[in-house]
């Protein structure tokens, strides 16, 4: 197909090769905000450790596992959709939801337990489609959508089971939620599916055209419907996924506790929000990893571990997490700022000049191709 | 008043006297920095240098509020008004009159707006609010805005692009008044119909530089002509003729309400086709149509005999369409994404494999591309923001070349680019043809549409005004088809229809 | 050529005030708003006869009182498209801080004044990062939400701010009543006045909806933007504390946990009262009456036989349908315009 072309285009005699990278890979992976940010986990680890009594203990890494499974469950198709420019506020009423319709399912209407967990997932998905359908199609804006999801999913959980706790599901699925990798593991058998789940979510946001897709709509999503990105699609997916993976939070939150009740996870959508701009995704859209995430979401599991084993109550955790979320943001724009003043170093963005050839100065990774 | 300035790349030396009591034309092609003057004097820029007086002082305005004070007021090509305001706070805005108790005198507002208007001749309620005014009722006010103003000097950036016949009559008269009262007038436009009507001194320019200031009464439409192009055409684009195929792209009664109306056109094989007009004419709406960016009502697209599906790019992707787009910055690339991922990008469903694609995998189907159009760049890496705009629009190019199309439509494809990579892009278009590939062109720069097209397809309002093989069009047929105002220079059927509506 | 000028055509078309006020009305959402609002205390009163009677009626006028002032303050920020979703932590936080400053034995004035004025600084702390940094309300937000919630958190701890300690005088004011209707209402319906006013016929005010309404034309106008939206988050903030020294007043007494998931409330009466989340429309009336009906359906839901239980979801089903409706109208009228267009080319 591109025959003609080869041979017109023949005269540019010179075969350049092009430097992949423009800076060595030490370098692109030390300057980057997940760097960043997975050393101040470290940071944080090890002082928890040797400064927090009970932090190095065999229980620790068990309970915060099991005790933050849901942020680090629902951090994954937050990110995608914040990555597209959009946001979902909606995901913990969405797991109370759906903890409640697998509580009736149960009980209530007596269903198997399997059939139970089916109708758990689809309330999930259902909502997810729901505030899919509303963004992608309508066009609405996501966050007055899902501020009214967020009420609406959770005044149904609330109205569904009033005051009531349903308790009584089996104890062979309860008690899987407990166990441990192998005797004397510090690991709960969890962690398996929820690595799984977040490798996919890598390889989906990082490895295929659907992910390029996702950055193509957060940085300019006049540019991607250009280049054939359909992005209503894109988005309904996106947030139907997110809707199915808070259906797996809920039930999960629901055996683990083995109640389900309407208020539960009440505010979680903050801190999962916190740990995902935190993991170095920008609120507007386009930049960020799954694995800045990762770090992230683990830092505020640890910090909210460390503080808990410290006798510090939650309501300081809150104004933690709080001033990092605020933080979070900030910093970037601090840094731009910053660095803006610094002569010299006005930012990549500063816009070239015409006919001058690229402006960078030879990078000491690859050969320099100026003329 | 006298201003010059030197060294900003979009003006490297725009010099413009403007006397009291005088209208002053500014004429150029596109690009050629008369928007960039007009910004600096209204203080949304800083000039790098030269000199501004404004009424004998030397001025330098750091925002639009400071040249507002000053007395000098800017109407702009796109009118930039609050929809949810009503139209008297829209003209008042920042300077609202005060009563009593600090309170915002309404009835003053509406009442100064309502004379304003009367003194336009035009009927706009001033309570209403601005949302849903039609584009000419938008320039209306921002007319009536620097009215209120006061101002002592008026720049007017194209106002007449969206007026009809009437509403450009009022409008000079307005103008006319304005300057028999001694205020000062820039009037900026592409019609040479309206400059020779209008006003009383033309200044000209190219390239972001002065070329001259003639008397109008003194000077002719030719005359103007040469100046704003300024050099031999045919040395300067050599369309290497080709052999004319198939009929590759078959557009037929294409219609979109308030856009475009019953567009029909072929390209073939090996062919470049350009769309002239003037700007807001409907050519680039017309292109977004057939790439199905927007919609239509009705009418139909085909690709080699296949009629393709109606607002999907997707669809026009897969049947072989590329479209290299007239915004850059915005729409052809995703600017701060790596130069890699922008070439890949309508490609990247090829390159992955069993669904999955790394960055080497395009690494590797991008160098090929980014080699043979000789993209500058150190490193496949590095954000297409970084670049210069002749080495962006080669990687928008690449990225469509990449994809093996049929046809290729190509929307200003030298706006904002230095002349090198100009020569460079003309040259590659040239030679796509001749190797049959269909190219359908859109340009304002005159030019360029008359070096590199077979033929020249003029819209005006939204019709195809004038069809002109590559013999028959003139710098002098093809304004007089885009301004539908000069009948007796050429004589097409439509002609005579699109003066009607023009003067009616 | 000059006709134009020589003859000036018709005066421009002036309809009779009265009637161009009349169709303004009909058309616009705030008396849509109180048709359904006194549509529902219509059936409510028609299903139970005491609806409108004794405490019921000084509950029904005097819950809204708080709510009103939030969303008062909401409507000046989401004016400039921002969101302010830390109002009920600062309600909180003023709320105890009013209760400490009595209970430490100082007058209620100065109480009053103390919350009021903590609360325009918390707004401020939002409103600096937000126009300063130029980072999105909505995180920021989110963020001294969990800030001032903690803090207040921290400070009360289990302990709570009784009736006893606080001024009798002060507390009268939460059960006085003028010719029935409930004095904080009154104020509060004073405050509406005077946001709405200033909105209204302020240079400031109608510059917040030009921010909003277009936030590039609004630089390009040369608006002072930073400012006035720091002065729509200070505001906000304000009238949040001022909604706390209410809270403490109606309820006599605060805990750590007052006004906890009323910021959701007080934009939902605001987005349901019209005013666009995006910025630029509404007014702070339609809020107010947004307000009363949130109120006044939570009241009415179980006369219906609703249980109350389901309060929440009809605020997510209300902001979700205002939005839907916002949209469907638009464009209509968007489509309605273009045919205009064509017909007149």
């Amino acid at each position: 197909m591109n025959a003609p072309l080869t041979s017109t285009l023949d005269r540019a005699v010179d075969e350049r090769t092009y430097a992949s990278y423009q800076r060595p890979f030490l370098w692109r992976l030390i300057a980057t905000r997940e760097f960043a940010i997975v050393a101040l986990l470290v940071v944080v680890f090890i002082y928890a450790r040797a400064n927090i009594v009970g932090f190095d203990g065999p229980l620790t890494i068990y309970f915060l596992f099991l005790e933050s499974a849901p942020i680090m469950l629902l951090a994954l198709p937050m990110t995608l959709i914040i990555i597209t420019g959009e946001i979902d506020l909606s995901v913990a009423s969405t797991m109370a939801l759906t903890g409640a319709m697998l509580g009736i399912a149960y009980t209530k209407w007596d269903l198997p337990f399997v059939a139970a967990l089916g109708v758990a997932l689809a309330t999930g998905v259902a909502c997810g489609l729901f505030n899919g359908f509303l963004v992608a199609y309508l066009k609405l804006p996501s966050l007055a959508v899902t501020i009214g999801t967020l009420a609406l999913f959770r005044g149904l959980a609330k109205g569904f089971l009033g005051t009531e706790s349903i308790k009584g599901y089996p104890e062979k699925w309860t008690d899987l939620t407990r166990e441990r990798l192998s005797d004397g593991s510090s690991y709960p058998q969890f962690v398996i599916p929820l690595l799984l789940l977040t490798i996919a979510f890598g390889v989906l946001l990082h490895f295929t055209t659907f992910g390029r897709g996702i950055y193509e709509i957060g940085l300019n999503d006049e540019a991607a419907r250009f280049t054939g990105v359909n992005i209503a699609r894109t988005k309904l997916i996106l947030f139907t996924l997110a809707g199915l993976v808070a259906a797996i939070a809920g039930i999960y939150q629901t055996l683990y506790s083995s109640v389900a009740r309407g208020d539960s996870s009440v505010n979680l959508e903050l801190q999962v929000i916190a740990a995902v701009l935190l993991g170095g995704v920008s609120i507007f859209g386009g930049r960020g990893s799954l694995p800045g995430v990762v770090a992230g979401v683990l830092l505020i599991a640890v910090i909210n571990s460390a503080m808990r084993l410290d006798g510090v109550r939650t309501e300081v955790t809150n104004i933690v997490i709080g001033c990092l979320l605020v933080a979070s943001v900030v910093a970037p724009m601090l840094l731009t700022w910053i660095s803006g003043l610094v002569p010299g170093r006005a930012g990549p963005t500063a816009e070239a000049p015409p006919s001058t050839p690229a402006p960078e100065p030879p990078a000491s990774g690859g050969p320099s191709l100026d003329k | 008043m006298r201003k010059s300035f030197g060294a900003v790349q979009a003006l490297r030396s725009g010099t413009l006297r403007v006397e009291p009591g005088s209208i002053h034309a500014l004429i150029g092609e596109n690009g050629a920095g008369k928007s960039t003057l007009v910004k600096i004097v209204a203080g949304v820029h800083r000039r790098d240098g030269g000199t501004f007086r404004f009424k004998g002082n030397d001025v330098d305005f750091s925002s639009t509020a400071e040249s507002k004070g000053a007395g000098i007021a800017v109407i702009y090509q796109e009118p930039t008004l609050f929809p949810d305001l009503s139209v008297t706070e829209n003209i008042f805005m920042g300077r609202m009159p005060l009563g009593a108790g600090r309170r915002i005198d309404r009835a003053a507002m509406h009442e100064e707006a309502e004379s304003i208007f009367r003194r336009l001749g035009v009927r706009i309620d001033p309570r209403r609010s601005a949302r849903g005014l039609s584009i000419a009722d938008q320039q209306i006010i921002e007319i009536a805005k620097a009215i209120s103003l006061d101002a002592s000097l008026l720049v007017m950036d194209e106002p007449t692009a969206a007026l009809s016949g009437v509403e450009v009559e009022r409008l000079f008269a307005v103008a006319r008044s304005l300057r028999d009262e001694g205020r000062g007038l820039v009037f900026i436009s592409h019609r040479f119909d309206e400059v020779f009507d209008l006003c009383d001194t033309v200044t000209v320019m190219r390239d972001g530089a002065y070329v001259g200031t003639e008397k109008v009464a003194e000077t002719t439409v030719p005359a103007l002509v040469s100046l704003m192009v300024g050099r031999e055409v045919d040395d300067l684009f050599p369309k290497v003729d080709a052999e004319i195929g198939d009929v590759v792209l078959s557009v037929e009664n294409l219609d979109s309400p308030g856009v475009f109306r019953d567009i029909s056109f072929d390209v073939r094989a090996g062919e470049i086709v350009a769309l002239a007009g003037l700007v807001g004419a409907g050519r680039s709406e017309i292109a977004r149509a057939v790439f199905g960016v927007d919609k239509y009502r009705s009418g139909r697209v085909t690709l080699d005999g296949k009629p393709i599906r109606p607002g999907s790019p997707r669809a026009a992707i897969k049947a072989g369409i590329a479209f290299v787009p007239e915004d850059r910055r915005q729409q052809g690339l995703v600017i701060d994404s790596s130069v890699a991922h922008n070439i890949a990008g309508v490609i990247r469903g090829r390159i992955a494999k069993g669904g999955l694609i790394a960055t080497g995998m395009e690494n590797k189907a991008v160098r090929p591309w980014a080699s043979r159009l000789e993209v500058k760049t150190n490193a496949l890496d590095m954000a297409a923001t970084t670049m210069s705009g002749g080495n962006q629009q080669k990687v928008v190019i690449a990225k469509w070349l990449a994809t093996g199309p049929k046809l290729l439509i190509i929307d200003e494809p030298t706006r904002g680019i230095d002349v090198g990579t100009k020569s460079e892009v003309h040259r590659l278009l040239s030679e796509l043809a001749g190797q049959g590939l269909a190219v359908l062109m859109i340009s304002s720069e005159l030019p360029e549409v008359l070096g590199m097209a077979d033929r020249v397809l003029v819209v005006c309002e939204g019709r195809i005004t004038a069809e002109l093989a590559r013999g028959e069009a003139t710098p002098e047929t093809v304004m007089a088809a885009a301004t539908g105002t000069t009948p007796d220079q050429i004589h097409l059927e439509h002609e005579a229809e699109a003066v009607k509506e023009v003067t009616a | 050529m000059n006709t134009a000028l020589d003859t000036p055509p018709a005066p421009t078309r002036r309809r009779p005030d009265v009637g161009h006020i009349l169709g303004g009305l009909v058309r616009s959402r705030e008396i849509a708003v109180l048709v359904v609002l006194l549509l529902l205390i219509a059936v409510a009163t028609f299903k139970s006869d005491g609806f409108l009677t004794g405490d019921r009626w000084r509950d029904l006028l005097l819950t809204p009182s708080i709510l009103m002032l939030l969303a008062a303050g909401q409507t000046m920020v989401i004016i400039t498209r921002n969101v302010d979703l830390s109002v009920g932590s600062t309600l909180g936080l003023c709320a105890y801080a009013t209760g400490e400053i009595m209970s430490a034995g100082h007058s209620p004035w100065l109480a009053a004044l103390g919350g009021v004025a903590l609360g325009a600084g918390l707004g401020a702390i939002n409103g600096l990062i937000i126009a300063v940094a130029r980072v999105p309300a909505l995180v920021i937000t989110l963020g001294t939400m969990l800030v001032y919630r903690g803090i207040l958190l921290r400070w009360a701890g289990s302990d709570r701010v009784n009736a006893g300690e606080l001024d009798p005088g002060f507390l009268d004011l939460g059960t006085k009543q003028i010719l029935t209707i409930p004095v904080l209402t009154i104020l509060s319906l004073l405050v509406v006045i005077a946001v709405g006013y200033y909105l209204r016929t302020a240079r400031g005010g109608r510059e917040l909806y030009a921010i909003g309404s277009d936030p590039d034309a609004a630089a390009l106008f040369g608006l002072p933007i930073r400012r006035r939206v720091l002065g729509a988050f200070i505001a906000s903030g304000a009238l949040a504390g001022l909604a706390g020294v209410f809270w403490a007043a109606r309820y006599g007494g605060v805990s750590s946990n007052a006004g906890q998931g009323i910021e959701l409330q007080a934009v939902a009466a605001a987005v349901i009262g019209g005013v666009a989340i995006f910025g630029g429309s509404g007014s702070v009336w339609g809020a107010a009456i947004g307000a009363f009906l949130l109120v006044t359906i939570n009241r009415v839901l179980p006369i219906l036989g609703v249980s109350d239980f389901y309060q929440q979801a009809v605020v997510g089903a209300l902001i979700i349908g205002a939005i839907v409706l916002d949209r469907v109208l638009s464009s209509r009228a968007e489509r309605r315009l273009a045919v205009d267009r064509e017909a007149t080319s």
